[in-house]
C-alpha cells in the first residue's frame, strides 16, 4: 500500500481554486470541519501516476494573517496539519495581488507548488507570464493552467508529485526584513524552538509574535496541549458539499 | 519634483495617486496591505457612493470601497487624472 499524500489547496477567492479541486476530485469529496472551527472545507481524493492524493480545499483567502475565521482555518491547517504539498492557486489576470498569499505560504513552508490559473483568460488580455523567472525567484515549481478548459493539469500534477515525494528540493524565497526586525527574529527563533521544537516554522512564528498576532498564540497553545491535539486531527463529515 | 500629497478621501473622481503612507494601524492595516494598499502602489478614485461614503477605488486591478475613516488615513501623491 503506497503512502497517501495530502495536498492543501490555498488561494484567493475567485481564482478557480474550487474549479480545479472539483475537476481533480470529481464527486469523491465531502466536507470537513477542523478543530472546532465553523469553517467548512471540502475534502476529496485524486490519483496521478498510480499515487493517491488526499485533497483539502482550504477557504479562499487574501492572506493568512488572521483577519477572519477563514484565514485562521487556512493558516492553522498549513501550520499544524502540515500537508505534503500546499498548492497555491493564483489568478493569472491579477498576479500582483495574488502573489501576496503565495509569499505568505512560502514563509511557512517550501513544500509548495504555485499554480497560475486562468492562463487562457490572461492571454486574452495580452498578459504574458514568464513562468521560469517566477519559479526561479520563488524557489518552488510554478505551472500555468486553465482548470475550466483543462489545460496544463498533467504538468501541474507532475510538479505536485515531485514536491510530495521529495524529488524536488525547494529553496523557497526568504524575505529579508530590516535590521530591527531581523534582530528580533534572531532573538526569538532560539526561544521558540526551545519551547515548541523544530516542527513548526520558527522564523514565521517569530514574525507573527512581533506583529502581536494573538490568534496564532491561541492556536499554538491549543496544539501544544496533548488533549486538544487529537481533536484537531479529527475531520467530521457533514454529508453536504461546500464549495468556496 | 514637488507633487501634491493628499489623502485618498480628498481625491476627485478619476484622480490617480501613488501611495506614500498609510496611517491605519492594527488588523485593518494588515487588511489594507493584503488588498493592495501598499506604499508605492497606484490607486484610482472611481466614484463616491450615492450618500458620499464609502468611495470606490481601483487598486491592483480590483475595485475596493473604503469608508472615509480609512481613506482619510491613506496618503498619496497625485500622478494623474482630472484637474
Amino acid at each position: 500500500m503506497m503512502k497517501h499524500y495530502t495536498v492543501a489547496f490555498a488561494g484567493n477567492p475567485n481564482t478557480g481554486k474550487s474549479t480545479l479541486f472539483n475537476l481533480l476530485t470529481g464527486l469523491r469529496q465531502h466536507t470537513g470541519n477542523w478543530a472546532g472551527k465553523t469553517v467548512i472545507s471540502a475534502e476529496g481524493e485524486f490519483t496521478h501516476n498510480n499515487r493517491v492524493y488526499k485533497a483539502i480545499d482550504l477557504p479562499g483567502t487574501y492572506s493568512l494573517y488572521s483577519n477572519s475565521a477563514d484565514e485562521e482555518a487556512a493558516r492553522d491547517y498549513i501550520i499544524f496539519e502540515q500537508p505534503d504539498v500546499t498548492l497555491v492557486v493564483l489568478d493569472a489576470t491579477s498576479l500582483e495581488r495574488n502573489l501576496n498569499l503565495a509569499l505568505q505560504v512560502l514563509e511557512i513552508t517550501g513544500r509548495a507548488v504555485v499554480c497560475i490559473n486562468l492562463i487562457d483568460e490572461a492571454r486574452k488580455f495580452g498578459i504574458d507570464i514568464n513562468l521560469k523567472a517566477i519559479s526561479k525567484r520563488l524557489g518552488v515549481p510554478v505551472v500555468a493552467i486553465s482548470a475550466r478548459n483543462k489545460i496544463g493539469i498533467d504538468a501541474l500534477l507532475d510538479q505536485v508529485e515531485r514536491v510530495a515525494t521529495g524529488a524536488f528540493t525547494s529553496k523557497p524565497l526568504q524575505i529579508t526584513y530590516n535590521d530591527e526586525i531581523e534582530q528580533g527574529i534572531a532573538q526569538l527563533v532560539p526561544m521558540i524552538e526551545g519551547v515548541i521544537g523544530s516542527k513548526y516554522p520558527a522564523r514565521w512564528i517569530a514574525l507573527r509574535l512581533m506583529d502581536g498576532d494573538d490568534s496564532l498564540l491561541t492556536s499554538l497553545k491549543a496544539n501544544m496541549d496533548p488533549k486538544s491535539t487529537s481533536n484537531a486531527k479529527e475531520v467530521v463529515g457533514h454529508g453536504v458539499t461546500a464549495c468556496h | 519634483m514637488s507633487r501634491t500629497t493628499i489623502s485618498l478621501s480628498e481625491a476627485k473622481q478619476g484622480d490617480i495617486l501613488r501611495i506614500v503612507s498609510i496611517d491605519v494601524q492594527g488588523v485593518l492595516r494588515r487588511r489594507l496591505l493584503d488588498l493592495g494598499f501598499v506604499v508605492g502602489n497606484e490607486v484610482e478614485m472611481l466614484r463616491h457612493s450615492p450618500l458620499g461614503d464609502p468611495t470606490a477605488f481601483r487598486v491592483s486591478n480590483t475595485t475596493i470601497a473604503l469608508r472615509r475613516e480609512e481613506s482619510s488615513l491613506i496618503y498619496g501623491e497625485l500622478i494623474g487624472g482630472e484637474e
